[in-house]
């Protein structure tokens, strides 16, 4: 009977459209990151061949 | 506190939360983000290392090269972010560093930590499993050194932080020779002390007319501890250890005759500046300032010269043979 959902009481965190837009950006500059390692770690492996991972110590 | 009231309405129980500092919603963008990783400091880092990996002997596909230094590139952004974390306190009362995205409120400290620790995890991972674990390490420690050496302990209790402290900045060009040849020897020793011993004039030139400013702030600058005559006596005795490092690549055959020329004429530059900073006496800042400024070109033309010398000498002689 007190379902917070329900009655409106905690909606959670209500962000302004400046957090949106923040949050936005943050979003896809991590996007665009995580691409560019996946991009660089298979361009490395094309260059390395199938030793990629046997580096010297 | 500030992020709620320009805007954010927190609702339910997480407003108590947003009370403890808990749940307010970020307005970082990525440009704070970026501003993190002090990009000036970044790019003088890079510059540094492409010459140890110019110059090392070997060879490295250009893409594994730019692999190493993207790595490098981002821990030195990590160390950048720890830094910020670590200093918010004192970058708030310094002119300088005040407008930074910590102490603005711009990022919290914890996502400086949070960013720090993340781009310092994924840089020696990268570097290590796609070019060698051994310059990987060396990047390790160098963020180890930066961020806990010099930021958390050596910069708020003793006057030779940036002595010592400047080991982390002198590591670069070890770390490009490293990723080439996997291992060290005394050429880019010599690159690292070159910097080392460059660090202090630099900084405490930049000290001396910025007294005040580190004073309020609480850091122990040789200025603020040892008093303006001795910190000029430091300035002096560093560069003229510092000259004879800096021509030393030329001596022992590491470097070419026009290296050598510049290293010369550059070196007398320094020792002149350095004496008239030796002589000056406050309020007048004039030589102070011309050495901070006359040093940081000092040392990009010894790289500079080394990195057309011996980096791309060297390539256009493999491609013409």
């Amino acid at each position: 009977m007190n379902d917070p959902q329900q009655n409106g009481q905690d909606e959670g965190v209500v962000l302004t459209e400046a957090q949106k837009r923040a949050r936005r950006s943050r979003s896809i500059a991590i996007a665009v990151a995580l691409g560019a390692l996946v991009i660089l770690f298979y361009v490395m492996t094309l260059v390395k061949g199938p030793g990629v991972l046997m580096r010297p110590i | 506190m500030a992020f709620v009231g320009e805007g954010a309405k927190l609702t339910g129980s997480l407003a108590a939360g947003s009370e403890l500092g808990l749940a307010e919603p970020s307005l970082a963008t990525v440009s704070d983000y970026i501003a993190l990783l002090k990009p000036r400091v970044m790019s003088l880092v890079v510059f540094t290392a492409l010459v140890g990996l110019a110059v090392a002997p070997g060879h490295l596909h250009p893409v594994t090269a730019f692999t190493a230094l993207l790595c490098i590139a981002v821990g030195a952004g990590a160390s950048g972010a720890l830094n910020m974390w670590y200093d918010a306190d004192i970058d708030a009362v310094m002119t300088r560093t005040s407008r930074r995205p910590v102490p603005m409120g711009r990022v919290r400290p914890g996502e400086a930590l949070a960013f720090g620790l993340t781009l310092a995890g994924f840089s020696v991972m990268t570097f290590g499993l796609l070019v060698n674990w051994a310059a990987a390490a060396l990047l390790a420690f160098t963020i180890f050194f930066y961020a806990v050496i010099y930021t958390m302990w050596l910069k708020r209790s003793t006057p030779q932080n940036i002595v010592i402290g400047g080991a982390a900045g002198a590591f670069p060009p070890m770390i490009g020779w490293a990723a080439v040849t996997g291992s060290l020897s005394l050429e880019p020793v010599l690159l690292f002390l070159i910097i080392f011993f460059w660090t202090p004039p630099h900084f405490w030139a930049l000290a001396l007319y910025r007294t005040q400013d580190y004073a309020r702030a609480g850091v122990p600058m040789l200025p603020v501890v040892a008093g303006e005559t001795a910190t000029r006596w430091q300035v002096l005795l560093y560069t003229l250890v510092l000259v004879p490092l800096g021509i030393a690549p030329w001596m022992l055959g590491y470097a070419g005759p026009i290296y050598g020329f510049v290293a010369v004429v550059t070196g007398a530059i320094m020792l002149l500046l350095a004496v008239q900073v030796f002589r000056e006496r406050a309020p007048a800042e004039r030589a102070s300032r011309n050495m901070f400024a006359f040093s940081i070109l000092y040392l990009f033309l010894l790289y500079a010269v080394l990195l057309v010398e011996r980096g791309w000498g060297g390539l256009i002689a493999r491609l013409a043979s």
